[in-house]
């Protein structure tokens, strides 16, 4: 299967989709991407129960943050779709990436280096 | 535990809106196991506050560290390099650790969370108020339901005439702690204690005798 979608989606793959966590999503924002969509199972067929209904609920949670933080929450999206279904991905794929491109390019680009010095120290575990 | 939440953010960062480096210091106690102020929490605000004040046009660079315990001074002793170049320490820890880490640096200190109440959880994601800290437990004599916290008017000889079908009359969601006492102690077999009268509290052992301390001269050190 040959499918084409929009070039510009990067691919970042994870375990399962409740294996997302708030600052991945954070961190891709913050380092430029213009939008993020999490790609989970469908709902009542994940393999670990209820891995995609985790993430649907955290994927919710950061989208009220970037909202409050002035990003936009709509530059995030969750989606479900099986394995199996290549064409649907590469449709949200092109989908998302209209849906982006109406809204512009994330509105930290441009505002300052890409990071600003973040220094993060081990803390306890 | 002590239970504490996150303060909206906007109230966070206008609090440090004038500083150009801070240091966001979680707290790997309480407020990691209530999922307000661990690691990923504190990581987490860091991150949203530099995008927020990215896009106000005033950078902000971050430090973040989560410490054992922000209640102990050893831990907080710990922090001094980290925070001797920051212009403010946003502690993410409950009021203990914030008033820790004011007492112990020469720096604008301000909370990231408010302190709610001394509970544990009932299912992830929900916690319950359960004790009201009068330093004067009576458990044992309510089968195990604290009357002080969870009845609204903090009764001993409870139920008052606002307990209908089980509920407190505050709100049908919440339960009447003297229904649940007496339904607990008819379970024991117990009811013959609910016969005893209580006296009025010495509330002087609670907030009423001010700020209290405990002393365990066996383990001082030195």
């Amino acid at each position: 299967m040959r499918l084409q979608y929009s070039p510009n989606v990067r691919i970042v793959e994870m375990t399962c989709s409740g294996n997302i966590d708030h600052r991945v999503i954070l961190n891709a924002f913050e380092e430029g991407a213009d939008g993020v969509f999490v790609a989970g199972c469908m709902e009542g067929d994940c393999h670990f129960l209820k891995g995609n209904i985790r993430a649907k609920k955290r994927v919710h949670a950061v989208k009220k943050l970037l909202d409050e933080i002035g990003i936009g929450g709509e530059r995030l999206e969750m989606y479900n779709l099986s394995s199996a279904q290549g064409s649907r991905f590469a449709e949200i794929a092109d989908e998302m990436t209209a849906r982006i491109r109406e809204l512009g390019p994330n509105p930290l680009t441009g505002v300052g280096a890409a990071c600003c010095g973040c220094s993060k120290e081990g803390g306890a575990k | 535990m002590i239970i504490a939440q996150q303060k909206p953010i906007k109230d966070i960062a206008a609090m440090v809106s004038d500083c150009r480096k801070v240091a966001l210091i979680g707290c790997a106690g309480c407020v990691t196991v209530c999922l307000s102020g661990g690691e990923k929490e504190t990581e987490i605000l860091a991150s949203a506050m530099r995008m927020m004040r990215r896009l106000e046009g005033k950078p902000l660079e971050t430090v973040t560290f989560t410490a054992t315990r922000q209640c102990d001074p050893e831990y907080v002793d710990a922090l001094e390099g980290l925070v001797k170049d920051v212009d403010a320490v946003i502690s993410l820890a409950c009021g203990v650790g914030v008033q820790y880490l004011a007492e112990r640096f020469d720096k604008w200190v301000v909370p990231a969370l408010n302190t709610n109440f001394i509970g544990g959880s009932r299912v992830h994601g929900v916690w319950e108020e359960k004790c009201g800290l009068c330093g004067d437990c009576i458990l044992h004599k309510t089968g195990g339901i604290c009357p002080i916290i969870r009845c609204s008017k903090s009764i001993l000889n409870g139920p008052c005439g606002g307990s209908q079908y089980g509920k407190c009359e505050i709100s049908k969601d919440v339960d009447c702690a003297w229904q649940l006492i007496y339904d607990r102690m008819k379970k024991l077999g117990r009811l013959d204690k609910l016969m005893e009268i209580q006296p009025a509290k010495d509330w002087s052992t609670s907030r009423d005798g001010g700020p209290r301390r405990a002393v365990r001269e066996d383990v001082m050190i030195g």
